[in-house]
């Protein structure tokens, strides 16, 4: 099995110990891990998802479900909730710890070792996850968005300043859109906005591109294998992104700069701005196949997700900041991921995630969907809000 | 029986209520405020009606740059000891004397008065920009800064302007990006410092 990642220079992050009061369908909760990959089952229902949820909140963000804060604390609860973690990094204790009080329901407090942080960004330093949820499972067939709400996700995770381009591009976009339900014809103006859009534009395509990239190559490393999941061809279908393939980025600049300023007749009809990377598409073709994602079994289209997270996971291990440091420990978290998967698939999956150097947590209906994983991972039964360590065989 | 408004009295009332329209302040600061007036009356509220007053009726934009002044030209426009031919171009008059307390600049300069922005309403004719491109012209300057917010705004601003002085024989610049001084790199975010490596120099 290839193990980049131990290659990385970062040590790895374990939890230690994942206690929960007051959150979704959990009065009170704690468990001890042990450092192994964590197998959690139980029926539907029972909170799987809840304590997925409950870890990808110790990050910046608004967790895996998207959920608002409104949402979070026990029904019949105080109204506040808390979730904290003790997580083991390179040989160090950490305690990481979020939550809101009953007072202040829509204040989200976030601790690290027991003094207040200076907000969520703040736990980004110490630990990231990565998740695939069932409401991905549609990626492939969904609407372009998601796909590039996907790839921007990763491109994030590569680059933190990716942020800052897609927020400027956005804001250039809708004051250049108001300009022109205005009928404005100020052409000074409509150009000053176009330089801006096209600026944060190509900047934006071009962490798209190097994502991409990157995420095909972790694919070609893995090769066969990963036995069991299909590798993938990544393509970027978008103006900017394939304009950069031939041109040099200021080029591509002015060029889309002068295609904005050609377009603002129809883009002031359509009400919104018809080219630009807002445009862009994820495409993914199952390799030996040759067959778009979309055109492929159910099976396989959450075959070729896993792998995609799986080669996102790798190449995000192999990159020069997670390497140096810069980048904060990754942690996994599959919900509901084997369902999909047969035996001789899951068990490979197992041997996979074996082979990452990042804790996972798993989730599914059934303990036998986790038999071949064995004492390799640390089981715990899901039911009524409580969590029972189990082994998996 | 309820506290409400009818039992503060119209005079005072009408006082929180403005108070209250202050920047940073809200009803109950207001109240505050209102209070803490009424009870150092000659050692302050006196003297603040006075100074209200008397800033109300004499302060007004200088005609040249739009500084707050009481004369005008402003203090800075008349001052014959700065450079004329330099003209450093601001969003407010807070980022002039922002500046200023710097002394980093001894030319003269051009307050818009705001950011374009049209989700927010706010076009070239609100800004102070004809008047601004009328000064540029003048031939005894040489060089307009933009000292403009590194923003999406107000770099779209900063390109609108150059834009319509670029008629205008003078240098544009725009103020730099970068490194903080005194400030350490691994405490920078990563922007900040991919933007002080592009706009290196040499050593």
């Amino acid at each position: 099995m290839a193990t980049p990642a131990r290659a990385a220079g970062r040590a790895p992050v374990r939890f230690r110990r994942l206690a929960l009061m007051d959150f979704r369908s959990y009065a009170r909760a704690e468990v001890a891990l042990d450092g192994r990959p964590v197998a959690l089952f139980g029926p539907n229902g029972a909170g799987k998802t809840n304590l997925l949820e409950a870890l990808s909140l110790l990050g910046p963000g608004r967790g895996l479900r998207s959920a608002r804060l409104d949402e979070l604390p026990r029904v019949g609860g105080a109204g506040g909730w808390a979730v904290s973690a003790r997580l083991d990094v390179a040989g160090e204790e950490r305690r990481l710890g979020v939550g809101a009080a009953a007072s202040a329901p829509d204040r989200r407090i976030c601790r690290i070792d027991e003094t207040a942080a200076a907000g969520p960004a703040a736990l980004a330093e110490h630990v990231r996850f990565l998740w695939l949820t069932p409401a991905q499972d549609r990626l492939f067939t969904d609407s372009p968005g998601e796909r590039r709400r996907f790839l921007d996700r990763m491109a994030l995770a590569r680059n933190p300043a990716q942020a800052r381009a897609a927020a400027d591009y956005e804001l250039a976009m809708r004051q250049r859109q108001r300009l022109l339900d205005e009928r404005s014809r100020d052409e000074a103006w409509l150009a000053a906005l176009e330089t801006r859009m096209a600026e944060a534009g190509v900047a934006l395509a071009a962490a798209r591109r190097e994502t991409a990239s990157a995420l095909a190559a972790a694919e070609i490393a893995a090769g066969d294998e990963d036995a069991g999941f299909p590798a993938a061809d990544i393509a970027l279908e978008g103006e900017l992104e394939a304009a950069l393939d031939a041109a040099p980025a200021a080029e591509v600049e002015e060029a889309f700069a002068e295609r904005l300023r050609r377009n603002r007749a129809a883009d002031a009809a359509a009400g919104r701005a018809l080219i630009g990377p807002h445009r862009s598409d994820l495409l993914v073709t199952h390799r030996q196949k040759g067959t778009p994602a979309r055109a492929c079994s159910t099976g396989e289209q959450k075959a070729l997700l896993i792998g995609l997270v799986l080669a996102n996971a790798r190449a995000l291990a192999l990159s020069a900041r997670f390497r140096a440091g810069a980048s904060a420990p990754l942690v996994l978290l599959l919900d509901e991921i084997a369902a999909h998967l047969d035996k001789d698939r899951r068990a490979a999956l197992f041997d996979i995630l074996d082979g990452l150097d990042f804790q996972v947590f798993m989730t599914g209906t059934d303990k036998s969907l986790f038999a071949a994983w064995g004492a390799r991972a640390q089981g715990f039964a899901v039911e009524d809000g409580g969590l029972t360590e189990t082994t998996l065989t | 029986m309820p506290t409400g408004k009818g039992q503060i009295g119209p005079e005072l009332q009408r006082l929180i209520d403005l108070l209250a329209k202050l920047p940073g302040l809200g009803p109950r600061s207001a109240k505050r405020a209102a209070l803490y007036l009424l009870k150092k009356r000659e050692p302050v509220m006196r003297p603040l009606a006075y100074a209200l007053a008397e800033a109300a009726d004499k302060v007004a934009a200088c005609s040249t740059c739009g500084n707050w002044d009481s004369i005008d030209p402003c203090a800075i426009c008349a001052d014959a000891e700065r450079d004329g031919s330099v003209i450093c171009v601001v969003q407010d008059v807070g980022d002039l004397w922002a500046l200023e307390r710097a002394g980093a600049h001894r030319g003269l300069y051009h307050v818009l008065g705001g950011l374009l922005s049209p989700l927010d309403g706010v076009g070239p004719d609100d800004l102070n920009i004809g008047r601004l491109v009328e000064r540029a012209r003048a031939e005894s300057v040489k060089e307009v800064v933009l000292a403009l917010p590194a923003t999406v705004d107000g770099q779209s601003t900063a390109h609108y302007l150059s834009e319509h002085l670029a008629g205008c024989a003078v240098a544009l610049t725009r103020l730099s990006q970068g490194v903080p001084v005194g400030g350490e790199l691994d405490y920078l975010d990563e922007g900040t410092l991919a933007a002080a490596m592009k706009t290196r120099r040499p050593a």
